[in-house]
């Protein structure tokens, strides 16, 4: 790359983009800005699409008998909605700032490969459109829980070679190579493309935990891959892998699959701690406690992501060393997740705290993940799991690290960087009310699955024991209340896209090499003046600027 | 440099025709030159995770083979490997003519890199045929248990690298005919190169796999 010194006398500053047409939004655009927010949009129709069939769930265990949907439509129900939420809104969502943010945070003009990059979404709709039409085909959609497990998944009554849980496999399969195609790019960016200066132990924290969510994608993707690939041979040519009848083993399936989307959690939340440690520095007005254990603790739970996947198998049949040692590892991802909240905790401590939309949500999002991250120590050890696996205790474990630490870090890291990529603020009031109703729906929706667990309530049943109903009752009422939580939060989106005041480059007096930039940045970002970093990130309180000439890019900045 | 007054957001017909994996786009390369060429970083990182798709399918098959009860179905006394030892031959050598043709293209000339790298891809495409050929003369088939499920699926999965690979060789010798396109060095070379290494690694111990492992 040709970086030219940044010459202030020239008096070039890099302008807001131009006005483009919506339509950009519509075509296969190479620029990772537009492809982010692409992203984002796709991903936020189908936390629609997922969140109906959430209510519609929730809508039937509002009385104990199977009384709103037929019980097979049920079975479909919780599949599509768990396939929805995690390969539809969660991935295409991170991607989404991924694309947002990584170039504009470590100084490049694009991604490495932008045509890459617009493919790998492009694969999105293609997907969602094959997962959706299974819902119109004949047996309706896949029904065996989206994990997908034979021999339930190989039953396939009406024996049409296009099924529900055909469709599915290739469904994910798709998902999959979009995301190995974003995961090879990210990676390729992170590690090739940042400004001069920007040493690996300078980049943000949300860099590193790209860097290592991306890297658990192509590692564990292919090996999904390879297990689903299997899954559709058996269910559509009649080999017999996982057919014991043939001499297949099902718990193979199982190896493949957990091999994966256990790492795939991390895949999730990873992104999700870069944002805390994003935001909690911003708004408490202090340094990151520890940047350099922040940092490298992403890559250990990379490490351990990839030996930990048999404790979702404890009552499978593995053997008992098998329970044993992976009991261990699980445990030991405390360890570096411990260390980040520490440091997290350490950042907002004696800070000026400031409570506006995102740091709301990034500390509602704090204090869902260390309940979770209890319950999932509860759930690591064997003789616990052995007693509340298959119940709603699980359920309730990984909601809360899903909707309650993921979903809120996501909506933090939404208002956060909405005036930087739109140009637009954001509502203050709308934001504050959609945090209160998500923060409220979900604990009122999540918590109670851990009293049913430990009861004995099974998941993915439509009817249950009347003794049960208290607490049904109330997740429900949480399930409608974060339903209506979603109403501020478009609302916000659209008004303040449309009317909202316009955004200066650095409303929350930021440091980052993002807050350098106009909001929204040109298309190429800096362009050919790529400032050169001369200190850590996070240097609040500090006095120390980020990048040479620091001063001549901030009046740049006004000049605009 | 920055006063460009539009967007240069290229509409996507405009763009040159070149792989997926290559720098920007034309419109949006202009104003700061030719990027350091990030192709073999990501080529590599793929050839990397692809390799976990081999590796799933490995540990599957040895997974399948070491708890089977009977591994071969019945009338099956186990796979020919002499004539497959010889095929072996031919691809493992075609990792050292590929190379001989780089050597070539690094030393400038042209027509020793096609030669050899033409080689490669009848060697490639001479093992697909030993592959087609006894693929038809096995008295087992896709669904005869595990055995005949795990040989196909590898087996295939592994003819279809090398048929991508053989494809890849073949778009990089036609690129070599556009003048000057191979000026400044190649790395789709570069990268064909490696993929047939990584294909001819992946044989090697999917042999050793197949046919060397006892039943």
């Amino acid at each position: 790359m040709t970086i030219t010194p940044f010459d202030p006398a020239l008096g070039e500053v890099p302008r807001p983009q131009t006005p483009n047409s919506w339509k950009r939004y519509f075509s296969f655009n190479t620029d990772a800005k537009v492809i982010g927010i692409q992203y984002i949009a796709t991903a936020l129709i189908f936390l629609l699409v997922g969140g109906l069939l959430a209510m519609i769930m929730r809508g039937e265990l509002i009385t104990p008998e199977a009384d709103l949907v037929d019980r097979t439509v049920y079975n479909g129900l919780y599949t599509m909605h768990g396939t929805i939420m995690l390969f539809l809104f969660m991935f295409p969502v991170l991607n989404g700032l991924n694309n947002l943010l990584i170039p504009c945070m470590i100084g490049a003009p694009d991604m490495a490969f932008p045509r890459l990059n617009a493919a790998a979404f492009w694969l999105v709709p293609v997907f969602g459109v094959i997962l959706m039409a299974s819902f119109l085909v004949p047996g309706g959609p896949a029904a065996s829980g989206w994990w997908s497990y034979p021999p339930v998944s190989l039953q396939n009554p009406l024996g049409h070679l296009i099924n529900g849980e055909a469709l599915w496999i290739v469904a994910v399969a798709l998902s999959g190579v979009s995301s190995i195609m974003g995961a090879l790019n990210f990676v390729t960016t992170i590690l090739r493309m940042r400004a001069p200066g920007m040493t690996l132990f300078r980049m943000p924290i949300f860099c590193w935990t790209a860097l290592s969510a991306q890297t658990i994608q192509l590692i564990g993707l292919p090996a999904l891959t390879g297990g689903a690939v299997m899954l559709l041979f058996d269910l559509v040519v009649g080999t017999s892998f996982y057919r014991p009848e043939g001499g297949g083993d099902p718990v193979l399936y199982q190896h493949f699959f957990w091999f994966y989307s256990h790492p795939a959690v991390y895949v999730i939340i990873l992104p999700v701690f870069g944002v805390f440690s994003e935001l909690f520095p911003v708004y408490a007005r202090k340094p990151l406690f520890g940047y350099m254990f922040v940092a490298v603790a992403s890559l250990v739970i990379v490490g351990l992501s990839l030996v930990v996947w048999v404790h979702h198998m404890f009552p499978s049949g593995v053997p008992q060393w098998m329970r044993d040692l992976f009991m261990v590892t699980t445990m030991l991802i405390a360890v570096p997740t411990g260390i980040k909240v520490f440091a997290w905790l350490a950042t907002l401590w004696g800070g000026k705290i400031r409570l506006n939309t995102p740091m709301l949500f990034a500390l509602g999002g704090l204090f869902n993940f260390v309940f979770a991250g209890v319950t999932g120590i509860m759930l690591a050890t064997v003789p616990v799991d052995i007693h509340v696996n298959n119940t709603y205790f699980v359920v309730g474990h990984f909601h809360y690290v899903i909707y309650g630490a993921a979903t809120m870090g996501v909506y933090a890291a939404i208002y956060h960087w909405f005036p930087k990529f739109t140009g637009r603020m954001y509502y203050e009031g709308l934001g504050k009310l959609h945090f209160l109703l998500t923060f409220i729906g979900t604990n009122l929706n999540f918590f109670p699955m851990h009293p049913l667990g430990l009861m004995g309530m099974p998941r993915r049943v439509s009817s249950y024991d009347p003794e049960f109903a208290f607490w049904n009752v109330i997740a429900s009422l949480g399930a409608f209340l974060l339903g209506v939580s979603i109403i501020p939060f478009l609302l916000n989106l659209v008004s303040s896209l449309v009317q909202g005041e316009r955004a200066p480059a650095n409303p929350w007096s930021a440091i980052g090499l993002e807050w350098l930039l106009p909001s929204p940045p040109p298309a190429e970002n800096f362009e050919a003046n790529v400032p050169t970093v001369i200190s850590g990130p996070y240097g609040y309180g500090t006095n120390l600027p980020l990048v040479e000439n620091q001063s001549d890019y901030e009046r740049a900045l006004l000049k605009v | 440099m920055i006063v460009t007054p539009a967007n240069p957001d290229p509409a996507p017909g405009l763009e040159p025709p070149s792989g997926l994996l290559s720098n920007h786009p034309a419109g949006h390369a202009e104003g700061h030159g030719p990027h350091a060429n990030h192709t073999l970083t990501g080529f590599i990182i793929f050839l990397c995770s692809e390799s976990v798709i081999f590796l799933a399918f490995f540990t599957g098959y040895a997974v399948l083979k070491l708890s089977a009860l009977d591994w071969l179905p019945p009338g099956v006394e186990g796979l020919e490997w002499r004539t497959p030892l010889a095929y072996t031959a031919v691809l493992v050598s075609s990792s050292g003519t590929i190379a001989l043709a780089e050597w070539f293209l690094n030393r400038g000339s042209l027509w020793g890199f096609r030669a050899f790298w033409l080689l490669s891809m009848a060697m490639g495409s001479l093992f697909l045929y030993g592959q087609a050929i006894e693929w038809s003369g096995l008295s087992f088939g896709f669904t005869s248990g595990t055995f005949g499920g795990c040989f196909y699926l590898l087996t295939g999965f592994h003819g279809l690298h090398v048929a991508t690979g053989v494809l890849l060789m073949g778009l990089m010798l036609i690129r070599s005919f556009l003048p000057g396109n191979y000026d400044g060095g190649e790395q789709g070379v570069v990268a064909a190169s490696l993929f047939w290494h990584f294909v001819d690694v992946i044989w090697v111990l999917l042999f050793l796999l197949l046919y060397v492992w006892p039943a």
